[in-house]
């Protein structure tokens, strides 16, 4: 499997996406934000970062580069998207999911190691982890306030969009702890926390095992290859 | 040369910790009159040729599409300034 990652200037994790990829055991894909090409990949990555220096809004000017036409419209067809913290932006902005993110509540950068729980498995990214699991990966952004209007938080909830919710003190004000959430078809999954930096034992979030161990990241990855295996 | 000046607010409902900040800061330097500040955006686009109608109904259709976030904010004004002469 070929899974494309998407360099906008000012993308950060676009190399630490590609090697957790690497890691679960497809083949990472470099895509330029300045293409209309997305060289055939099967799922793509829009990893975490300060696109445009978060100029205009955060993710804003990146959802209008040339390669968004292509990822708008593989991801109406089905192809698995993830969003990662600036991606997950890109993809509000790009209205391929629901809600916004806002400044945190408080004002403050959040930078640590975040529990989250898992809402729903029935997703290409989320389908190896089991309803309600619990798991931590790292949590870095100044905008992670997940908002939407009235009407749209209660769909999101009633139709299961909520993909991933954050545990114990909610970090940045997002609305019901959202830290992530799918579209309807389960192909689309954006959240504020990074997956790509829990997957290699020795560099991810602490466990009650050892320091460094969790790679609970992982499995965003592994699910999506697994739903990719199934399907062919 | 015509600007056409674009104010873009957070929505009203919405928390605006910038604001707040802001305000926080005011009340810190006495100004206690003050109960509240909200921090929004102004965007200045210029324009080769007249601000016509067709102008003006681009501007507001940008405005809407990618000078805000709809779900976030709220255009607050469209309006045009002519040069000095």
């Amino acid at each position: 499997m070929r899974i494309g990652v998407v360099t906008f200037p000012g993308s950060l994790d676009d190399r630490d996406a590609q090697r957790a990829i690497r890691l679960a055991g497809a083949e990472p894909v470099a895509l330029w934000h300045g293409d209309h090409d997305l060289h055939g990949v099967d799922a793509l990555v829009l990893p975490g970062g300060f696109s445009y220096g978060d100029y205009l809004r955060c993710g804003a000017i990146a959802s209008l580069s040339p390669i968004m036409t292509e990822v708008i419209d593989a991801a109406n067809k089905g192809m698995p998207v993830l969003g990662i913290c600036n991606g997950f932006q890109m993809l509000a902005e790009a209205h391929l999911l629901d809600g916004g993110l806002i400044r945190n509540e408080g004002g403050r950068f959040i930078c640590r190691d975040q529990q989250l729980r898992v809402e729903n498995t029935s997703t290409d990214w989320t389908g190896g982890f089991t309803t309600g699991q619990e798991i931590t990966i790292p949590l870095k952004n100044g905008e992670g306030a997940f908002i939407a209007s009235a009407d749209t938080l209660a769909r999101l909830e009633g139709d299961g969009q909520v993909a991933f919710r954050y545990l114990g003190v909610n970090p940045n004000g997002s609305l019901n702890d959202i830290a992530g959430v799918t579209n309807a078809r389960g192909n689309v999954v954006g959240l504020m926390p990074h997956p790509e930096h829990a997957v290699e034992a020795g560099f991810g979030p602490d466990t009650a095992d050892a320091m460094r161990s969790g790679t609970d990241g992982l499995t965003f990855f592994t699910s999506v290859i697994e739903r990719a295996l199934v399907g062919a | 040369m015509p600007t056409i000046v674009v104010e873009v607010m957070p929505k009203a409902e919405l928390l605006d910790p910038q604001g707040k900040a802001v305000a926080g800061a005011l009340g810190r330097l006495g100004q206690t009159q003050f109960s509240d500040v909200r921090v929004g955006k102004r965007f200045e686009i210029t324009i080769d040729g007249p601000a016509d109608a067709a102008a003006l109904a681009a501007v507001a259709e940008l405005a809407d599409t990618v000078l805000s976030n709809s779900v976030i904010e709220d255009v607050v004004g469209i309006h045009v300034v002519e040069p000095a002469n």
